[in-house]
């Protein structure tokens, strides 16, 4: 049977201890045993950005790291950035400027763009299209996804 | 109409807050319950006998519950031809097919079981060209061709590896090259190419005791699901439940039923238990339908003035191992020959050939982006013949009011002239930029392809608070259904957007809606539930004067209350008239209102089976696309400089969606011109993973202009014709035709990759 370990961790702000399978990858563990299905599994290595999530705060494809990978660190997935009910500036924009169509990449566009802005407050086009490279979108949403980054910097 | 209040307007997406939250559920997130997971035995070959399948290693794999094969469960299943099994049975077509099943309690159970399944074949030739696979010497990939079942408005050819022959026959094509005083001919080619939507497909199924079957699927068209498995199981659709959900991309590759079949009989065996499947990034390359690749040969006649007076149009069509919607892609494509154009003598022939190649099948625009690549570019090419202006000839010969398709229907409300305009003008037609620079534009056309009876529904209720529920079949993948068909409905019973909820198909529950494809759902949906609305709003009225006691006519509703315009003080709530509208008296007048609304196209005909005249198209799209491009000669790569779409969508519902369709649409496009085609050795697709398959990313997608026209269609609602495919179709020949402005290189194939671009300038050189 598949060795087991116990890691704690931080998901969205809460505490938890779980004991998890150490071949499983964080994208299974965050789905299947947190039950945080906004992460989306789209090619399983680290092609599409679909699984993207914030690990301490640096986004990353959750297919490519392992679940251990988790101890003691800090987890936000897509369902962590609203708050209290309020969308976070980025899900907002994405909201007003539709950019999005079937929406199964948003969630890994979203957490991209959230980083860049994180750690880059005033992107140029050039930096929005470096940082969400690594995230496909076949609806082809991008001109719009790349207002709504714009737009989420000016407020 | 221009006092709408709800159609017209940018209302946002009501999936929109699901959507960035993460809450939206896609159809795995609604897996729930005791499961057990499914792995497939794939062929290894792309034709050969099977000799034997040994399954008792993988039996004894622990956590593994069942292995079936073909022999097992010989079922079959096709939409059009019934050519399919869902596990092969004596003999395997392609590399990858599934031969056998394994459930077990992990999906890595299942995988390691499947890998321990012994399979021995004896190798057959395989034929991995069209071409060939038509020669009387080619190896028969479908002996029992003539037992299949078939829709009669298809032509296979026993004994041959022809799966669909259509033949279209209008005016007297050698009269017309009599006539021409140039002629035009030349080969084309367009190669495969995958949907790879991000999410991949998935199904599971649920078998109840009493024998009820519940399947959840990615299916674009859970109707067509319930049918098909219907027939194939022989079970009466009141036991088949197909429950769909939020779809992470369609672009057709979830049309029809896909991996449906291999879950259904293992849930048969374990009751209770969720068995489900969920094709890999790779399995969904190779096991999914592909773009069939079309070779064609195209010879046009055309008068010195420019008018083209007969089109020669050969098509043979990869439809690989088996061909669910293939026969009819093949179909479509011939009966829409002269593309966006009115010729008056064209024969065509066009041919779904078997080969040993992954299963083909449609891609946004169903055949119409590979039967339109070849039109568009040999516009190109006469033109220079003539020394005439790419757009000149185009604006001759286009469609216009009145004129005939090639199969002699004649179309109306045409605003093709507009979108070529509208392009031409935004990319500064006719201005050369530089030496390395250059202008393209191209025409398109589509119609729905569909059969001439395939209906829609919809049903709407009110509530006792005078909000509404709509309930329609059709599927949300991206395209903003639930959001126009809200509008629609809003607009006609004037209840706002905000107080009508809609939902995703549950075969249950909803009603029937044929398919979520060929861009038919805006027209045929929105028609359903206008309808629907207009039934409900008559209940609405007939309630009022019943219980206000003043004639219908003299009454208006504006969405909370119900007056008389002669007293306003004559009134009721729309609570009142809703929540079991009873006199003061307290006897009951009326009880809760449900609207039903249904469409059939009245407009559409079986094509004749030797002339292919008749009327195919519900309504026809028209639109263009121009493109000014920048080549390097020195490394071959094309930058894009300007992208511009106009369609003419007779009503756009919500202007915000058909631009972001456009847009997408376009994306799609550019990626297949520039990037995109699967590689085969030998029936195996080499590049199966995004790394190997490239398609556009945000840092490769330019600016795009999209342009909506609006010429009304007269069936439509409000006046709106479909968009969700068209604005892909034009992109990749306008590409070519603009790298081909700036070096006077030409391409009949495509991806236009740095490579390709390179080895033809230097040919020339």
């Amino acid at each position: 049977m598949a060795q087991k370990m116990t890691i704690s961790f931080t998901v969205n702000g809460d505490k938890e201890t779980r004991e998890v399978n150490v071949g499983q990858t964080l994208l299974k563990f965050i789905r299947n045993e947190l039950h945080l299905t906004g992460t989306k599994e789209g090619c399983e290595i680290g092609e599409c950005g679909a699984c993207m999530v914030l690990l301490d705060g640096k986004p990353v494809n959750s297919c490519l790291v392992l679940a251990v990978e988790l101890d003691g660190k800090e987890l936000v997935t897509i369902e962590g950035l609203s708050k209290n009910g309020e969308l976070d500036r980025v899900q907002k924009a994405f909201v007003e400027h539709s950019a999005f169509q079937c929406g199964f990449c948003t969630p890994g566009m979203i957490i991209s763009a959230k980083a860049l802005l994180d750690r880059n407050p005033n992107p140029t086009d050039e930096d929005i299209n470096e940082a969400l490279s690594g995230n496909l979108c076949r609806c082809g949403a991008y001109q719009e996804i790349r207002e709504a980054v714009k737009a989420s910097v000016k407020k | 109409m221009s006092d709408m209040k709800y159609v017209g307007t940018d209302v946002l997406r009501v999936d929109a807050l699901e959507k960035v939250t993460g809450a939206a559920q896609y159809i795995e997130d609604r897996f729930i319950g005791p499961m057990l997971h499914v792995k497939m035995k794939k062929s290894t070959v792309a034709h050969g006998k099977i000799k034997s399948i040994d399954t008792s290693k993988a039996l004894q794999y622990p956590g593994v519950k069942a292995v079936l094969t073909g022999k097992e469960y010989p079922n079959k299943i096709g939409l059009y031809l019934i050519d399919r099994n869902f596990l092969a049975v004596d003999k395997v077509r392609f590399w990858g097919e599934p031969v056998a099943i394994v459930a077990a309690v992990t999906e890595e159970a299942a995988a390691e079981a499947a890998e321990l399944i012994e399979v021995e074949y004896e190798e057959l030739p395989g034929v991995f060209d069209p071409r060939e696979a038509m020669k009387p010497d080619a190896p028969l990939i479908h002996e029992d061709l003539g037992s299949y079942k078939v829709v009669p408005i298809f032509y296979p050819k026993p004994g041959t590896n022809i799966a669909n022959h259509f033949k279209l026959r209008k005016g007297d094509v050698e009269k017309g090259f009599a006539e021409a005083d140039f002629i035009v001919e030349r080969d084309y080619k367009v190669p495969q190419m995958q949907h790879v939507s991000i999410e991949t497909h998935k199904a599971a199924a649920h078998w109840s005791p009493d024998g009820k079957l519940t399947v959840w699927s990615t299916a674009q068209s859970p109707n067509v699901v319930r049918q098909l498995l219907s027939e194939s199981l022989d079970m009466p659709m009141h036991k088949i439940r197909v429950i769909s959900s939020y779809i992470g991309g369609g672009f057709g590759g979830k049309a029809g039923a896909s991996l449906e079949g291999l879950v259904i009989p293992l849930a048969q065996k374990f009751p209770g238990h969720v068995v489900r499947i969920v094709f890999n990034r790779e399995e969904d390359m190779q096991g999914t339908f592909t773009r069939q690749a079309l070779y064609a040969h195209l010879k046009t006649g055309v008068r010195k003035d420019g008018r083209i007076t007969a089109l020669e149009y050969e098509m043979i069509w990869d439809g690989g191992a088996y061909t669910e919607y293939g026969v009819n892609i093949v179909r479509a494509a011939g009966y829409s020959s002269s593309g966006a154009y009115e010729i008056p003598n064209v024969k065509t022939d066009s041919y779904c050939v078997y080969t040993n190649n992954s299963i083909g099948g449609p891609v946004r625009g169903f055949g119409m982006c590979e039967m339109q690549w070849g039109i568009e570019r040999q516009m190109d090419e006469i033109a220079k013949e003539l020394n005439m202006d790419p757009l000149e000839i185009r604006l001759i010969n286009g469609m216009k009011e009145g004129s005939k398709t090639a199969t002699g229907q004649e179309v109306h409300n045409v605003g093709f002239d507009k979108c070529l305009k509208a392009v031409a003008d935004k990319i500064g037609w006719g201005k050369k930029e530089g030496k390395y620079r250059g202008k393209g534009i191209a025409g398109l056309v589509k119609c729905p392809a569909q059969p001439s009876n395939a209906s829609s529904s919809a049903i709407i209720r009110i509530n006792e608070d005078g909000t509404a529920h709509i309930l329609v079949g059709a599927t949300e993948m991206g395209q903003g259904m639930l959001t126009a068909i809200t509008q629609i409905a809003a607009e006609t019973l004037h209840i706002p957007v905000e107080k009508i909820d809609i939902k995703i198909p549950d075969t249950d529950f909803t009603p029937y809606e044929w398919q979520t494809v060929g861009s038919r759902v805006t027209y045929t949906c929105g028609t359903s539930v206008k309808r629907a609305a207009e039934d409900a709003l008559g209940q609405i009225y007939c309630i009022a004067a019943n219980l206000l006691e003043v004639p219908e006519e003299e009454l208006t509703f504006d969405g909370k209350k119900i007056y008389s315009t002669k007293d306003p003080n004559v009134k009721a709530t729309i609570r009142e008239i809703a929540d079991s509208c009873k006199k003061c008296t307290g006897e009951g007048i009326a009880g809760p209102i449900i609207g039903r609304g249904s469409f059939v196209p009245s407009n559409m005909t079986n094509l004749d089976p030797e002339t292919g005249q008749g009327n195919p198209g519900m309504f026809y799209c028209f639109g263009a696309t121009g493109v000014e491009v920048e080549v390097d000669p020195e490394t071959g790569v094309v930058t894009i400089l300007q992208l511009v779409s106009a369609i003419d969508a007779g009503k756009a519902i919500n202007p915000r969606l058909a631009h972001a369709q456009l847009r997408g649409g376009t994306v799609m496009g550019l990626s297949t011109a520039l990037y995109e085609e699967l590689r085969f050795d030998k029936g195996v697709i080499l590049n199966r993973n995004f790394t190997d398959y490239k398609i556009c990313s945000i840092d490769n997608t330019p600016h795009i202009d999209s342009f909506i026209i609006e010429t009304p269609e007269e069936g439509g609602p409000f006046g709106a014709r479909g968009i969700g495919e068209q604005p892909m179709i034009g992109v990749a020949p306008a590409v070519a035709n603009a790298v081909n402005d700036a070096l006077g290189v030409d391409f009949n194939t495509f991806p236009l990759t740095p490579e390709r671009v390179w080895r033809v300038i230097n040919e020339k050189k």
